[in-house]
């Protein structure tokens, strides 16, 4: 049970390559060969590489952002002009949108960092984000809850606490079909298992970070609730045991490059929606509860996703040492699904009754961008294809 | 002590125990978990939530199966306060029992 004295996660890179069954490197999607795995917990991430455009908007953007943020710059022409039915998995809208969210985290390689609060880019964010919501609106029902943020939404429901524990827990028994993690549990490749950690990394390569943006948004027994979360994701303080570097070990184990960003090239829109979902949610104090009500999908719906997972990765002949990502899954979020029900999200509620249709809207897109990303990769797998994207032939 | 000093002591020292609707119990605070024959296992997990339903593979501790088995405890503040006085089942008002 220990975790800060465990020598495991200080040298998380697996040494045996005996190991049976164990995937070579060319059989896994890895769009680089392995020479240096940067695993070591205490080095700290570069910015993420830059991408190829996918289209119109994230073209423009890219080339937007080789230029001097101290020039003035009419950036209205970035608008996207697909159908919002469209938006959450449009591959040019999420890479524009994640690429202009990661000027928040990591940076962008060779990106003067000024772009980051480039009033014109925010403002074509803006409308990006107009479209993502307009998009999440269409797909996910809001119909029992008032309109999202307004004042009026106190008055619409007489207990906003028992709504909000009510509809998450409806929410989280909800049955998630197509069941991702029973697949990967009992009949993914060992190809497939690494196309789930390369999509996978997007996100856990800054696990936990997204939803932090909430530690400022909130006071009290609420914000007591987050950081209990979050220090468990952040392994209290201690680098080998932070989430995102248990992830890195992971990926080492099955000899994929562990680079912060990495494989961006590789992960579709509907991949990057569901770290964008979470940074939209963040950066915005107006959507705060739906940041919440995520968080709470999140946790609610974890531990026994990660325990088919550690199954998996272990019929495939992953490392015992890489598989503890998925077994300090399962035991943390055993307790941070009750802790962001009562504690985080009903606590919200209780201190902030408007908020109550925001949480549950938060959850519901969390579970929606799980559906899409779980369709995608069970779709692809099922008509035998790569659930990746081609590696482009050429970078910007 | 100072005033600072009592301030302080006087949060993270107590241990309590939630009981969660159908869910585990979680655990909070210093203290120590025992196998019955008197062994102290340590840790150091802030809350620990174990096992109210039965069905955890990793028992004692919580592994979220209560949601797969439909586990139902609504361990409401009544019913812990009834059955604790009592040491009577549980029956709100309207239920059929059981």
């Amino acid at each position: 049970m220990t975790v800060i004295d465990d020598p495991v996660r200080t040298d998380p890179v697996p040494t045996d390559p005996a190991r049976p069954g164990f995937p070579a490197a060319a059989h896994v999607p890895a769009p680089t060969p392995i020479a240096v795995v940067p695993t070591d917990p205490m080095r700290a991430d570069g910015p993420a590489p830059l991408p190829a455009p996918r289209g119109p908007v994230s073209a423009a953007l890219l080339t937007a952002v080789q230029r001097d943020p101290s020039r003035s710059l009419d950036l209205r022409h970035l608008g996207w002009d697909g159908e919002p039915a469209d938006a959450a998995t449009d591959d040019d809208l999420q890479l524009a949108l994640w690429l202009s969210y990661e000027l928040h985290y990591r940076g962008l390689a060779g990106v003067d960092e000024r772009w980051e609060w480039h009033p014109e880019l925010l403002w074509a964010r803006a409308r990006w984000e107009d479209q993502l919501v307009a998009g999440l609106r269409l797909a996910v029902p809001t119909d029992d809850v008032a309109e999202p943020g307004t004042d009026s939404a106190a008055h619409l429901v007489a207990d906003p606490v028992a709504q909000v524990v009510d509809g998450l827990t409806a929410l989280a028994e909800a049955d998630g079909e197509p069941s991702l993690s029973k697949f990967l549990m009992r009949r993914a490749s060992r190809e497939q298992f690494a196309e789930f950690l390369v999509h996978r990394s997007l996100y856990h390569l800054k696990e936990a970070d997204p939803h932090s943006w909430a530690i400022p948004r909130l006071s009290g027994a609420v914000k007591g609730a987050m950081i209990t979360i979050q220090a468990d994701e952040y392994g209290g303080g201690v680098p080998a045991a932070m989430h995102a570097q248990l992830f890195r070990a992971l990926l080492a184990d099955w000899r994929l490059d562990s680079t912060y960003g990495h494989h961006l090239e590789r992960v579709p829109g509907v991949t990057l929606l569901a770290s964008n979902l979470i940074s939209f949610f963040g950066l915005h104090r107006r959507w705060r509860g739906a940041l919440v009500g995520h968080l709470a999908a999140f946790e609610m719906s974890s531990s026994v996703p990660n325990a088919r997972y550690a199954r998996g990765h272990r019929r495939l002949g992953g490392g015992e040492q890489a598989a503890r990502f998925f077994d300090e899954h399962v035991v943390a979020d055993a307790v941070h699904e009750q802790i962001a029900l009562h504690d985080l999200a009903a606590g919200l509620a209780r201190s902030e009754p408007a908020l109550a249709g925001d949480v549950l809207f938060g959850a519901r897109c969390a579970a929606y961008a799980d559906t899409l990303f779980a369709e995608h990769l069970l779709g692809r797998w099922g008509a035998g294809l790569s659930s990746l994207r081609d590696e482009p032939g050429v970078t910007a | 002590m100072s005033a600072l000093e009592e301030h302080l002591e006087s949060f993270g020292e107590d241990v309590t125990v939630t009981v969660c609707p159908d869910g585990p119990l979680l655990l909070r605070g210093p203290a120590q978990l025992r196998s019955a024959d008197g062994h102290t296992v340590d840790h150091d997990r802030t809350v620990v939530a174990l096992c109210r339903c039965g069905r955890s593979r990793l028992k004692p501790l919580c592994d979220g199966s209560h949601r797969l088995s439909k586990f139902r405890d609504p361990a409401t503040a009544e019913q812990l306060d009834h059955v604790l006085t009592n040491a009577t089942p549980y029956r709100p008002e309207g239920s059929e029992g059981s």
